[in-house]
C-alpha cells in the first residue's frame, strides 16, 4: 500500500467533504417543504425536483459527485469515505455557532469519535497495491 | 406548501426503506469505485486527454454507469425515506449502515486492504455518526 496524497488531493477531498454536507442539508430542507411521499403518490419525486432548495442541493450534489470520482481514481473506497466523514462535523458546528443549535454531550462524543475515525485512515495509506496481472499465455517458471 | 413534520411509519417499514437507501448506496459507490480503478488517474487523463477526455473514459465504462444507475436508485430511495422517516434518524443511520457495508463489500469485491485500522476507521465513523443524532 502506498501513501502519497499531494495539497491537492487533499483539496479534492475537502471538496468531497463540504459539497456532500451542504448538499444533503439542501436537500433534506427541500423535502420537508415538498411534504411525505408515498408509494401512492410518487409523482411527488417530480415535484420534489423542481423546488428550488432540491435543485441547489442537487448541483452541489453534481460537485461532490464529481470530485468523489476524482478521489476514488487514485485512492481506496475505505480510505475515502471515512476521510470525507470530517464533513459531519462541519455540519455540527455550522449548527452550533451559525445556527445556534444546542450540542448534547452524544453529539460532542460523536465528533470525537469520528475525528478518531478520520485519523486512524490519514494516516494510513491511501491506496491498495494489487499485484500485476500475469499474462495467461507464455513465460517460463 | 405542506411541511412534513410528524410522520409515523412503522418500524419494519422505517427500517427497510432505510435498508434499501443503504444496500443500493454500497453497489453504487463499489460498482463507482471498481470502476474508477480499471480507469485509472483521472489527474494523469485530464493532463494528457483534456476534461473532455476525462469525461469520455469515465462515461464510456458500463461498470460506472451501472454504480451511477445504483447511486440514482439509492437517490430516489432517500428522497422517499426522508419524506416518511425523520431525518434524524434516516439520515445516520443509513449512512452508517453504507459506511460498514462499504468496508466489507471493498474488502470482498475491491480486493482492497482493509486492515485493522481502516476496520477501527469505519466503526468509529459508523458509531459518531449515529451518537450525532442524540
Amino acid at each position: 500500500m502506498k501513501h502519497a496524497l499531494t495539497p491537492q488531493r487533499y483539496l479534492i477531498l475537502l471538496a468531497v467533504m463540504l459539497t456532500a454536507s451542504v448538499g444533503d442539508t439542501l436537500l433534506s430542507h427541500g423535502m420537508t417543504q415538498v411534504g411525505p411521499v408515498t408509494l401512492a403518490h410518487l409523482g411527488l419525486l417530480l415535484a420534489a425536483i423542481r423546488n428550488p432548495w432540491v435543485i441547489t442541493g442537487i448541483f452541489c450534489l453534481l460537485g461532490f459527485f464529481a470530485s468523489y470520482l476524482t478521489a476514488l481514481s487514485w485512492a481506496d473506497l475505505t480510505f475515502v469515505l471515512p476521510s470525507t466523514a470530517f464533513g459531519y462535523i462541519v455540519v455540527a458546528f455550522l449548527a452550533r455557532f451559525w445556527l445556534h443549535e444546542p450540542i448534547t454531550p452524544y453529539r460532542w462524543a460523536g465528533i470525537l469519535l469520528i475525528v478518531c475515525g478520520v485519523g486512524f485512515v490519514a494516516n494510513g495509506p491511501s491506496l491498495t497495491e494489487h499485484a500485476p496481472e500475469q499474462p495467461a499465455t507464455g513465460g517460463s517458471e | 406548501m405542506i411541511v412534513a413534520s410528524h410522520i409515523h411509519v412503522g418500524p419494519i417499514e422505517t427500517w427497510a426503506t432505510i435498508l434499501t437507501v443503504a444496500a443500493t448506496a454500497v453497489a453504487g459507490d463499489v460498482l463507482t469505485a471498481g470502476a474508477m480503478r480499471r480507469i485509472g488517474d483521472l489527474d494523469r487523463i485530464r493532463a494528457k486527454s483534456g476534461l473532455g477526455g476525462a469525461v469520455r473514459a469515465v462515461t464510456s465504462s458500463p461498470m460506472f454507469l451501472l454504480g451511477v444507475l445504483s447511486m440514482a436508485l439509492s437517490f430516489f430511495s432517500l428522497l422517499f425515506t426522508l419524506s416518511n422517516v425523520a431525518v434524524s434518524l434516516a439520515a445516520p443511520a443509513s449512512a452508517s449502515l453504507t459506511f460498514l457495508g462499504n468496508a466489507f463489500a471493498a474488502k470482498i469485491f475491491l480486493k482492497e486492504n482493509v486492515d485493522r485500522r481502516r476496520w477501527l476507521a469505519a466503526i468509529f465513523v459508523c458509531a459518531g455518526v449515529f451518537l450525532l443524532t442524540k
